[in-house]
C-alpha cells in the first residue's frame, strides 16, 4: 500500500449496505471517556489535531509523519494507516526521536502515535470505499505511554474515545470475491497494555523499530526521490525528526514477511513471529511465564519452542507434545494455536478473530524445512 | 505474630475503603461493558460490588488497578458466565495484572480458557470463589480455575473448583502461598503447586480428580526450583477420574488414581493428611527423570530432596496402577503400589562419602501402618538391577530444618 494513497484516496466513503456498527451511539459517559484516569483525555479524535481537512481523509497536519512497517502485526486483515505526531519545542521546532536498536526508537514526551484500522468494501480495490473502524493512540506522557482507542462514527466524520472498546460488525469482499462477515474487536485500554507492556512494566511502542522502519515509501508531498519515494529513516533524518541514526544502509532492515525477495524463509518467519508474538513472548513480557521467547534475534532453540514442552497451554496443546517439532508442522503446538479461533486455544489471544492463512502457510513451511540439528 | 498481621491487614483495608459505589453493579443488557468499564475507571483500593444474578460475558474482564476488591453476593449467587466468550477477546475469564487484588464471593463459569488469572503481581487473595465448568470433566474445558502465576503473597481459601482440564487450583512460579479449606473435584489435577517457593497447603479436600495434589518443579521455565512447602491436614480421597487432559501438558501424564505426587520440589513436609483410596498410588515421591521427558535446561534440578512424610493416615489405594511409570516399574512392587512410593533417584553429585546428606534425605515416620517401597529406578536407568526395598527403617527421623510457616503479611487483605 503506497503512502501516496493516503492523502486523496483514503477518502472513506461509507459502504452503507455492507457495514454496520454494533456499538451505536457511544456518547460520553456511556463507555466513553468516563471517569477516573481517562477523564482528562479529549472525547474526540479531531481534538488531537493529527489531520487537516476532513478527519476521515487523514491528511497529516504539520509535524505529523505517515509511516509503514516492513512486516506488520496481523489484525484480521484490516488495513492500517500509521502516523507519528512529533511535539513542538518552545522555539517552534519539532522535537526529534532518538535512534535506538534493537529497542524501539525513543520519542520525546508529547509524541502521539496514531494507527487507524479500516476495511475496504472490496479488497480487490483496496483504496476505495474504505470504512474506518478505530484509531488507536499511544500518547507519550511525562510518566510514560498511554493507549487510547477512538471508534469512528457511522457517518465517518469523527471518532470518539471508548475506553472499553467493543465489537463492530463488519463485512468485506476478499481478494477472491468472497464476502466475509466478521465481528471486529476494538481493544479496551487494559488490552492496549497487555500487548504494549513489552518489558512487563512500561507501555512501549511496538512498531517503530529501526528494522521495521527501514524501507522506502512513497510520499504525497513528493518525498525526496523520484516518484515521491524515499527511505523512511532517510526522510526522518532529512527533516530533523530522527537523531543519532546511521545511514539506512548501515541500519538493520527486517524482511517483508510475504516477499521472498526481501529475506530467507527463516528470516521472514522469525520476523513474522517477532511482530505478531514477541511483544508478549519475550523474557519479560506477559508471555514470559511460558518460557517461550519468539523474538527474532536469538538462537536458543528451546526458548523458540523447539522440542519444548508446553507449560500452561491446557487444551491449547491440541494433543501435541512440543511447541515446534522440526519438519512436522502438524505436530507443532505453535501451528495448532495459530490455526485456531477458540479463545482458550488461539494465539495471539488478542487482536485477531480470524486465521491469518497466508502467514500460517509461511510458518508451516519454516517448520517443514527446519532440519533437526540446524540453528533456527 | 498472626494477630498483628491480621490487625494491620484490617487497618489497610479501612484506609482503602474510600471509593464506594452507590450500589452493586447488577446484570443487565451489556454486562461486559458495565463490568469492564468499572474495572478500567476504578480508583486504587476500590471495592467493586457485584449484585446477585448471572452476568453474561463475551470477553475477558481485565483489571490493572492496584488494591481492588471484586466482591459478589456469594459463590452461588453472583455468577460471571463466560460461555459466550468470543475469539480475540482474551484467553481467560478474568485477568489481573495489578497488586493487592482480592476476589470474593462470586463464581466464574464456563470460561473458554483459564478462570481467574493473576500474573506478575504482589498480593492476590481468592476467597469463597467458585470456578466451574458446569458440563463436568471435558477435554475442551479451560486449563486452570484459579491461576496465580509469578505472584508473591497468594491466599486461596474457601473456594471450589470443578472441571479444569489441567489444574483446578494452580499456583505457578510464585512465592509465599497459602491454599486452605478449598474443595477441588473432577479436575485433571485438583491442586498443583508448581515452581513455587514457600507454600502452606492445608485443610483442603481434593476428591474425584485424576490426581489430587501435585507439588512439582518443572524445567524450561523462567522461575525454577520450587521448595519449602507444607502440605497438611488435607483430605485426598478417591482421585480416580480418567485423565481428560490434552496430551502435551505435564498433567496429561498423571495416572488416574494419583493421590499426592511430589516431583522435583525440595524441602516438602507432608503431615496429618488423610490420603485414601487413590488407586494408582496414594503418595508418590519421584524425580523429574522418572517421567522420561527430555528437557533442555542446564539450570534445572530434577531431583526431589529433603522430603518429610509424617503422621498421615493412609487407607486403601495403589490397587489399580496405570500409566507409563507403573507399566515400567510396578512389577518391582509386586503388581500393586504401597501407600508411599519412592523412585529412589538421588543426585549422584550431592552424595557425601556415598551417602545422601541429612538435609536431602527422604524421612518417613509415624504414618500408622502405611507401607512403602523404594523402587531404585536410578539403577534401572543406569542399566543395572534395582535394589528394591520396603524397609522404612532407613527413612526414620525428621528433616533437620522443616519449612517455616508462610507469613503473608498484609498484602492479601489479611487472614480471617
Amino acid at each position: 500500500m503506497a503512502l501516496r494513497s493516503r492523502g486523496s484516496a483514503i477518502r472513506a466513503r461509507l459502504a452503507t449496505a455492507a457495514l454496520t456498527l454494533a456499538l451505536a451511539g457511544c456518547t460520553a459517559g456511556d463507555g466513553g471517556s468516563g471517569d477516573g484516569p481517562f477523564a482528562r483525555y479529549p472525547e474526540t479524535l479531531s481534538s488531537w489535531d493529527l489531520f487537516v481537512g476532513e478527519p476521515a481523509d487523514h491528511v497529516p497536519a504539520t509535524g505529523v509523519e505517515p509511516y509503514d512497517l516492513n512486516t506488520p502485526l496481523f489484525s484480521d486483515y484490516a488495513l492500517k494507516f500509521r502516523f507519528i505526531q512529533f511535539p513542538t519545542a518552545p522555539d517552534g521546532a519539532l522535537q526529534p526521536a532518538t535512534y535506538r536498536d534493537p529497542e524501539p526508537f525513543e520519542f520525546p514526551v508529547g509524541t502521539v502515535i496514531a494507527k487507524t484500522f479500516a476495511y475496504p468494501a472490496d479488497f480487490r480495490s483496496p483504496d476505495e470505499d474504505l470504512r474506518l473502524l478505530e484509531t488507536r493512540l499511544l500518547i507519550h506522557e511525562q510518566e510514560g505511554w498511554v493507549g487510547l482507542p477512538y471508534i469512528w462514527n457511522e457517518e465517518q466524520t469523527e471518532a470518539r474515545l471508548v475506553i472499553v472498546g467493543g465489537p463492530l460488525e463488519v463485512s468485506w469482499i476478499d481478494g477472491s470475491g468472497r464476502t466475509v462477515e466478521h465481528t471486529y474487536r476494538v481493544p479496551n485500554t487494559n488490552q492496549c497494555k497487555t500487548c504494549h507492556r513489552t518489558d512487563g512494566e512500561r507501555l512501549l511502542p511496538i512498531g517503530p523499530h529501526a528494522r521495521q522502519l527501514n524501507r522506502e515509501s512513497v510520499y504525497a508531498d513528493g518525498g525526496g526521490g523520484p516518484g515521491g519515494a524515499e527511505n523512511q529513516l532517510a526522510r526522518w533524518q532529512r527533516l530533523g525528526l530522527l537523531e543519532d541514526a546511521p545511514a539506512p544502509a548501515e541500519a538493520p532492515r527486517a524482511p517483508v514477511w510475504n516477499d521472498s525477495s526481501t529475506g530467507s524463509l527463516t528470516e521472514r518467519a522469525r520476523t513474522w513471529l517477532d511482530i505478531n508474538c514477541a511483544h508478549c513472548h519475550n523474557l519479560s513480557g506477559s508471555g514470559r511465564t511460558s518460557g517461550l521467547d519468539l523474538r527474532a534475534a536469538h538462537g536458543d532453540r528451546t526458548r523458540l519452542g523447539i522440542y519444548k514442552h508446553p507449560v500452561a497451554a491446557g487444551q491449547g496443546t491440541g494433543d501435541r507434545l512440543y511447541g515446534v517439532v522440526p519438519g512436522r508442522p502438524d505436530e507443532s503446538i505453535l501451528v495448532y494455536r495459530l490455526e485456531s479461533v477458540h479463545p482458550g486455544v488461539m494465539m495471539p489471544e488478542l487482536g485477531r478473530g480470524l486465521v491469518d492463512s497466508e502467514a500460517v502457510a509461511l510458518i508451516r513451511q519454516w517448520i517443514e524445512e527446519m532440519e533437526l540439528g540446524t540453528e533456527a | 505474630m498472626k494477630q498483628s498481621t491480621l490487625c494491620s491487614a484490617i487497618c489497610l483495608l479501612t484506609l482503602f475503603a474510600c471509593a464506594e459505589q452507590d450500589g452493586p453493579l447488577n446484570p443487565g443488557a451489556n454486562d461486559h461493558k458495565t463490568l469492564q468499564e468499572a474495572l478500567l475507571v476504578a480508583e486504587p483500593g476500590a471495592v467493586i460490588e457485584l449484585g446477585a444474578g448471572r452476568f453474561e460475558l463475551d470477553a475477558t474482564l481485565s483489571l490493572d488497578v492496584e488494591g481492588v476488591t471484586l466482591r459478589g453476593q456469594g459463590m452461588d449467587d453472583t455468577i460471571l458466565d463466560f460461555a459466550s466468550q468470543a475469539p480475540g477477546t482474551g484467553g481467560e475469564g478474568v485477568l489481573v495484572t495489578a497488586d493487592d487484588f482480592t476476589v470474593e464471593s462470586l463464581a466464574v463459569e464456563n470460561t473458554q480458557g483459564d478462570g481467574i488469572k493473576v500474573e506478575g503481581t504482589t498480593g492476590a487473595a481468592f476467597r469463597s470463589v467458585r470456578v466451574e465448568w458446569t458440563n463436568g470433566p471435558d477435554t475442551n474445558n479451560g486449563a486452570y480455575g484459579l491461576y496465580p502465576v509469578q505472584v508473591t503473597n497468594v491466599l486461596i481459601e474457601d473456594s471450589r473448583v470443578r472441571g479444569a482440564s489441567d489444574a483446578g487450583i494452580y499456583v505457578g512460579q510464585s512465592a509465599n502461598v497459602v491454599v486452605r479449606r478449598n474443595e477441588v473435584w473432577e479436575n485433571v489435577a485438583g491442586i498443583e503447586i508448581e515452581n513455587t517457593t514457600g507454600a502452606d497447603v492445608y485443610e483442603n479436600r481434593a476428591h474425584g480428580n485424576t490426581g489430587g495434589l501435585l507439588v512439582f518443579s518443572l524445567p524450561e521455565l523462567p522461575v525454577k526450583d520450587g521448595r519449602d512447602a507444607r502440605v497438611y491436614d488435607n483430605d485426598i480421597v478417591d482421585n480416580n477420574l480418567p485423565n481428560f487432559g490434552k496430551e502435551g501438558a505435564i498433567v496429561s501424564t498423571i495416572p488416574a488414581g494419583s493421590g499426592v505426587i511430589v516431583m522435583a520440589s525440595d524441602n516438602v513436609e507432608l503431615f496429618g493428611n488423610r490420603i485414601r483410596n487413590n488407586q494408582n498410588s496414594n503418595l508418590a515421591v519421584i524425580s523429574y527423570l522418572s517421567t522420561g521427558r527430555a528437557y533442555n535446561d542446564p539450570g534445572y534440578d530434577p531431583y526431589t530432596e529433603g522430603i518429610y512424610i509424617h503422621d498421615n493416615e493412609f487407607v486403601g489405594g495403589g490397587d489399580g496402577p496405570n500409566g507409563a511409570f507403573a507399566d515400567a516399574f510396578v512389577e518391582l512392587a509386586g503388581g500393586t503400589f504401597p501407600d508411599i512410593v519412592w523412585d529412589g533417584v538421588v543426585n549422584p553429585e550431592r552424595l557425601v562419602d556415598g551417602a545422601v546428606p541429612d538435609e536431602l534425605r527422604l524421612y518417613i515416620e509415624d504414618n500408622g501402618d502405611a507401607d512403602f517401597i523404594n523402587l531404585d529406578v536410578g539403577a534401572v536407568f543406569a542399566g543395572g538391577q534395582p535394589d528394591v526395598s520396603t524397609d522404612l527403617a532407613a527413612h526414620q527421623g525428621a528433616l533437620p530444618a522443616v519449612p517455616q510457616p508462610v507469613d503473608l503479611g498484609a498484602a492479601t487483605g489479611g487472614a480471617p
